[in-house]
């Protein structure tokens, strides 16, 4: 480990191989080693895993409670996206069910965490575009919902608020007034995002006909969530098979056809609208009553196993638990959905042009660290 | 011109102004004003290891905007970036990479180290492929904890880091 | 069999006609079916299941069996196109041997399957016959330890 497998190695012709990352503006914690000849990459390997943080492992060793905060770390933008499966689950395994009120609560925590995601997400964007004034935007409009989370699950980004049962502690009263107050302020802004990003022709430039996916190869590699819609695929796992108490709700899965970046960019805008319509709805809905059903000494499992799979921010997340009645689960299996999408960005880079590589890599919104747990 | 000592005690080579005021044995008010221009101007290098980045990346945002406080955006080559945020858990993978990191950068540099994990191992202590804390291989000057911090405790940090800095000698 | 899972049962039925006992039925319940089999039917199995009109794998896991000394080998497979089936999860699994830990892969019938597959070997020393890279994928490049998702493994500080 000399050179800690950093070199760079000269392929012969004009085929030279990049090193993309792990140290890098544009990679995070992840790299890409592409093969470039002349302008165009000619390969993509993907070398993850350097956030691998043996989460499956871990999670034999904990009891089913202890096991939430850390299945929740390898997506903090997303906890409740990541931690709402496991515990739908594990749910399932030690045969509770939450009540009414606490599944509203969890739908209003899963739409706030995939509005705080995708504005994460597209703050990056702009930089990745080179428009610090989309990475301004959201990272401050993304403040607000993130209060309005905080005033429900205590923390800024890690929650740990859904627990088997039910969620930790009730929603405080004037929610409905700030969320409605936030939302107002935000719809009004989206116009804007539109005005000065996505409508701008330097925008649309890079990212129209740019990586483009075919709803073909959307199906055949696995790929999975906004950038599956993109493709004009209308699945979503929300509607497909109804978990918690979205069937209730109506809402609408945007979709797009053309399967470039620029369809997975207005695809994630218009699913925060999505994401704030359910909210909405789910204020109306939701009554006084329990918010918990508590769940006397250790939980233990029966045994058996159960799979959950949820819509999170970045598409499927999926969860396999076998349990043997003891404590500890015997194995919790964890499929995230950037680990699905990275197949695709092999596929989409090879092919594309060098400079087009910042724009394809991000639309995807692959977060490393969800996709080595 | 610019490079002669002599003429403009502040314009030039910094070992050649500290030559100087050895000589002429002014090093109180240059220590002053060498500390002070570095601890305004910090790049901190880009180097994401874990969950702990998107509170840096926060932090960067408009409402907790880091950079009224001297800490400028991470998007510097690191040959030009003093300081090293290590945004959380560094894993078995990352450890030589960041070593990497640290050994690149230019003199003198300094370590924040942001996170439980990044501090102890965290919620990680029992993983198989998580470093038990960054101090085991570069040299940490302030350590921020949390899981993970909230922006305004990096802040903290990055106060007591520019503290440090502004009593160091040159 | 009641009523209520018809679409399930109907799949699970007509895999049952096609392989007749070569196949067993774990279990078919509200949007899950599961379906076990020996090592070798495994890929006919899978291009039975895709032919029902399953699309790609979403999840594929191992599950580590000391007592019987076999690892469990399981396809989670979803359909996202054909609304009639989206809401069910196909689950196909094999049991095969500690001691010769090898299988066919999957990926000529499933290409979304090449990455999961790359971690199972990783984390359990399991080799897919015919996947063209089977190499580290999360572990470190020095990993000499055994696979660590094998129970065998114990966590440091936990022994
Ligand atoms: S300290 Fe917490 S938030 Fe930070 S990297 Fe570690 S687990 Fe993630």
């Amino acid at each position: 480990m000399q050179n800690a497998g950093m070199n760079i190695e000269d392929k012969g012709g004009d085929k030279l191989v990049l090193h993309v990352g792990p140290q890098h503006p544009g990679s995070g914690h992840f790299r890409l080693i592409i093969t470039v000849d002349g302008d165009y990459i000619v390969g993509a390997k993907p070398d993850p895993g350097y956030v691998h943080r043996g989460a499956e492992k871990m999670a034999e060793y904990r009891d089913y409670i202890q096991n939430i905060p850390h299945l929740e770390r390898p997506v903090i933008i997303d906890a409740t996206g990541v931690t709402l499966p496991y515990v739908l689950a594990a749910e399932k395994i030690i045969d509770v069910e939450a009540p009414e009120r606490a599944q509203y609560i969890r739908m209003i925590m899963a739409e706030l965490n995939r509005v705080i995601s995708h504005l994460y997400w597209l703050g990056i964007y702009g930089i990745f575009l080179g428009h610090s004034t989309m990475f301004m935007w959201p990272m401050g409009d993304r403040e607000l919902f993130i209060d309005l989370a905080e005033s429900i699950g205590g923390t800024r980004v890690t929650f740990s608020y859904v627990v088997p049962g039910g969620v930790r502690n009730d929603m405080p009263t004037h929610f409905k007034e700030r969320a409605l107050k936030t939302f107002d302020y935000f719809e009004k802004r989206i116009e804007e995002y539109k005005k000065i990003f996505f409508n701008n022709p330097i925008m649309t430039a890079r990212t129209e006909s740019i990586g483009i996916m075919s709803q073909a190869d959307a199906i055949k590699l696995g790929i999975t969530g906004s950038n599956l819609r993109a493709a004009g695929i209308d699945s979503d796992t929300r509607k497909d098979e109804p978990y918690c108490l979205y069937d209730r709700v109506d809402f609408e899965i945007p979709t797009r056809k053309e399967g470039d970046s620029y369809a997975r960019c207005i695809v994630r805008l218009e699913e925060l609208q999505q994401s704030m319509n359910i909210i909405k709805q789910v204020l109306d809905l939701i009554e006084p009553g329990p918010i918990k059903q508590v769940i006397g000494g250790v939980m233990r499992g029966e045994p058996g196993e159960a799979f959950v799979r949820t819509e999170a921010a970045r598409g499927t997340m999926f969860y396999h638990i076998v349990s043997n009645g003891e404590k500890y689960p015997y194995r919790v299996k964890i499929s995230v959905p950037s680990f699905r999408n990275l197949i695709g960005m092999t596929h989409l880079l090879v092919g594309s042009k060098l400079a087009d590589m910042p724009a394809i890599y991000w639309s995807l919104d692959y977060w490393p660290v969800e996709a080595d747990r | 011109m610019v490079n002669d000592p002599t003429l403009n005690l502040l314009v030039g080579k910094i070992s050649d102004i500290l030559d100087t005021t050895i000589e002429k044995n002014v090093r109180e008010p240059i220590r002053f004003l060498v500390n002070w221009g570095r601890l305004y101007s910090l790049w901190p290098v880009h180097l994401e290891t874990a969950c702990c980045s998107i509170e840096f990346g926060a932090a960067s945002g408009p409402r907790h905007d880091i950079e009224r406080f001297g800490m400028l955006e991470a998007f510097g080559s690191l040959r030009q970036c003093d300081v090293l945020v290590v945004q959380g858990t560094v894993t078995r993978k990352m450890a030589p990479r960041m070593k990497w990191v640290y050994e690149q950068m230019p003199e003198p540099k300094w370590v924040i180290a942001m996170g439980a994990c990044a501090i102890s191992g965290g919620l990680y202590m029992d993983s198989y492929n998580v470093l038990q804390g960054v101090d085991k291989i570069v040299p940490v000057d302030v350590y921020i904890p949390g899981c993970p911090p909230r922006p305004e405790t990096l802040i903290q940090g990055i106060i007591e880091l520019q503290n440090k800095i502004r009593k160091s000698k040159v | 069999m009641s009523a209520k899972f018809a679409t399930e049962n109907q799949l699970a039925k007509s895999l049952k006609d096609q392989f007749k006992n070569k196949i067993k039925e774990e279990y078919v319940e509200s949007n899950r079916i599961k379906i076990s089999t020996s090592p070798e039917n495994l890929k006919n199995l899978a291009i039975a299941v895709k032919e029902l009109g399953f699309e790609q794998v979403m999840s594929q896991g191992g599950t580590d069996y000391p007592e019987n000394n076999v690892y469990r080998i399981e396809y989670h497979i979803i359909c996202v196109s054909k609304k009639k089936l989206r809401s069910i999860i196909f689950s196909i699994m094999t049991e095969i041997p500690k001691d010769k830990p090898e299988i066919e892969t999957l990926i000529d019938v499933f290409p979304s399957a090449e990455f999961h597959e790359q971690e199972t070997f990783e984390n359990f020393g399991i080799t897919f016959i015919g996947h063209p890279r089977m190499e580290r994928l999360l572990l470190p490049e020095d990993w000499n330890d055994i696979p660590p998702l094998r129970k065998d493994y114990i966590l440091p500080g936990r022994g």
